[in-house]
C-alpha cells in the first residue's frame, strides 16, 4: 500500500471514528440520563417491581414503585405511568403525584416508568428528540424521551407474528415489545411479558382495587380524549366523564374495552384480577403521522400547522387550533380525571374510600404550568431523591 | 422461547461482528476514496450495535 493511501484511509477512518464516538456518546447519555424524583411527604415506602417477581429483579425494567399510604384504610389505586414513554404526560402525572400528593384514606401506588427499557430509546428513523425539559422556577428538569416499544437492545429478535399469551390472538410482530399489548404477561416470556406478569403479581399481592393506565394519542387515532374502561368499571367511567364535563371545564368520553382485543391493560387486568382497569387518553399532536418538525417545542407545546390542516380536512378525531395541546393541558386533563375517578369511586364504594389531597387539578395546571409542581432535587434532602 | 431468542441474539451479534470485519477489510483493500467513505458510513451503525449503543 502506498504512503498516500495509508494517510487517506487513516484520515477517513478517523472521521468515521469521530462520528461513531460522538453519536455513541449521545446514545449512551440518552440511555443513562438520570431523572431525579423528589419524594414528597406523602410517600411512605419505595419498593421495586422485582420485589414481586424475582425474574425482573436487577433488569432494566425493575422499576421503582412509590407507595402513598393514608392514615385511614381504604381502597388501593395503582397508577401506571410510562407504559408508552413517548407519551410524556403519562409519566409527568405520577411524577407530580409522587412529589406532591398526600393520602388521607386508602393507598396509592405510583409507577413512573412502567416500561423503563422503552424510556431509553426513541423511534428509529423518527428523528425524535432524546430528551425534553420542563421549565421550572429553579431552572428546569430534563426527562428522557422514550418510545412506544421496549429497547431492542433489551429484547430482540421480534417474531414474524406476535402470538399473544394466553389468548393466542395474532398481533403485529413489533407489539411483542409493547407493554400495552403483553398483558397479563408471562412468567417465562420476553422481558416485556415478564414486566406485565410482575405488575399482575403486584396487583394480586397488594390487592389493588383500581388500576389507571395513563396514555396520550395522536389526533388521527379514534381512541382519544377518552376513558377506556373494563366492563367492571364502565358505569363509573361514564360518571367520571359526565362529572369532568360538568365540573372541570373539559370534555372526556368513555368507552368500553373490546372483549376480543387482547393484550391491553384495560382488558386483561380486569379479566385476570379483581381490580377494575381504566385507561386514560390525552391528545399529543407530536405523534401524528402528518406532523411537521418533530422537535422538543412541538412535543411540549403541541402546536403543528400540518396537524391543524389535517383537522380542516376532517381527518382528526380531536379538535386542534393554533393554540395546540400544550403539555400543561394534557397533564391537567389526566390529574383531574384521576381526582374525579377517586371521587366517583367513593360514591360507588363508600366503605372503601380513597381520599387524596394536594394534587393540582386541570385549572391549577393551566394557571401555573407543570414545572410549578416539580421539586428541585438540589435543594431536597439527598435521602429523599430517587432516580428513575 | 427465551433460550431460542438468546441463541438468535448471539448469532446476530456474531454476524454483525463478522460483517463489520468484512467492511474494515474492504476499506483497507479499496483503492477508490468514494468507496472508502461508503464503507465507513456503512460501518458506523454496525459498530453502534456491536457496542450496544443503539
Amino acid at each position: 500500500m502506498k504512503k498516500g493511501d495509508i494517510i487517506r484511509k487513516s484520515l477517513l477512518g478517523l472521521c468515521g471514528l469521530a462520528i461513531f464516538v460522538l453519536s455513541g456518546i449521545r446514545f449512551y447519555q440518552h440511555r443513562h440520563l438520570p431523572e431525579p424524583v423528589v419524594l414528597g411527604e406523602g410517600v411512605t415506602a419505595v419498593k421495586k417491581l422485582g420485589d414481586y417477581f424475582p425474574d425482573i429483579k436487577g433488569t432494566i425494567n425493575d422499576c421503582n414503585l412509590y407507595f402513598l399510604e393514608g392514615e385511614e384504610p381504604g381502597a388501593t389505586l395503582l397508577i401506571l405511568g410510562g407504559t408508552h414513554p413517548e407519551e410524556p404526560a403519562g409519566r409527568l402525572v405520577p411524577w407530580l403525584l409522587v412529589e406532591n400528593a398526600r393520602m388521607r384514606k386508602g393507598r396509592l401506588i405510583l409507577v413512573l416508568s412502567a416500561n423503563r427499557s422503552a424510556t431509553t430509546v426513541t423511534r428509529p428513523s423518527g428523528a425524535y428528540p432524546t430528551d425534553f425539559t420542563i421549565p421550572t422556577d429553579w431552572g428546569g428538569q430534563t426527562f428522557r424521551m422514550g418510545d412506544r416499544w421496549s429497547n431492542p437492545l433489551d429484547q430482540w429478535p421480534d417474531p414474524e407474528v406476535y402470538i399473544h399469551y394466553p389468548s393466542g390472538q395474532n398481533l403485529a410482530y413489533v407489539d411483542i415489545r409493547n407493554l400495552n399489548r403483553t398483558w397479563p404477561g408471562r412468567a417465562n416470556g420476553t422481558i416485556t411479558e415478564q414486566t406485565c406478569y410482575a405488575f399482575m403479581e403486584l396487583i394480586r399481592e397488594e390487592k389493588v382495587d383500581l388500576v389507571i393506565d395513563l396514555h396520550e394519542a395522536e389526533l388521527q387515532y379514534p381512541v382519544i380524549n377518552t376513558i377506556v374502561a373494563h366492563d367492571k368499571g364502565l358505569e363509573m367511567a361514564t360518571l367520571v366523564s359526565m362529572m369532568l364535563s360538568d365540573m372541570e371545564g373539559f370534555s372526556m368520553g368513555s368507552e368500553f374495552s373490546p372483549k376480543n382485543l387482547h393484550g391491553l391493560s384495560h382488558r386483561e387486568i380486569g379479566d385476570h384480577s379483581d381490580a377494575i382497569s381504566l385507561l386514560f387518553e390525552a391528545p399529543e399532536p407530536f405523534l401524528d403521522a402528518t406532523r411537521g418538525i418533530t422537535s422538543r417545542e412541538q412535543l411540549l407545546e403541541g402546536k403543528d400547522d400540518f396537524v391543524v390542516k389535517a383537522g380542516k380536512h376532517g381527518l382528526l378525531f380531536a379538535p386542534i387550533d393554533e393554540n395546540g395541546w400544550p403539555i400543561k393541558v394534557r397533564v391537567g386533563r389526566h390529574t383531574s380525571t384521576i381526582l374525579q375517578t377517586m371521587e366517583c369511586w367513593n360514591e360507588y364504594y363508600p366503605d372503601k374510600e380513597i381520599l387524596c389531597e394536594n394534587v393540582p387539578r386541570y385549572a391549577d395546571l393551566i394557571e401555573n404550568g407543570v414545572g410549578y409542581y416539580l421539586k428541585d432535587p438540589d435543594k431536597a434532602d439527598p435521602d429523599n431523591v430517587i432516580y428513575e | 422461547m427465551d433460550i431460542l431468542n438468546s441463541l438468535i441474539s448471539i448469532i446476530y451479534y456474531v454476524f454483525v461482528g463478522y460483517i463489520a470485519l468484512l467492511l474494515i477489510y474492504n476499506l483497507a483493500k479499496s483503492k477508490n476514496w468514494k468507496e472508502e467513505i461508503l464503507y465507513i458510513v456503512i460501518l458506523i451503525p454496525f459498530l453502534l450495535r456491536l457496542f450496544r449503543l443503539k
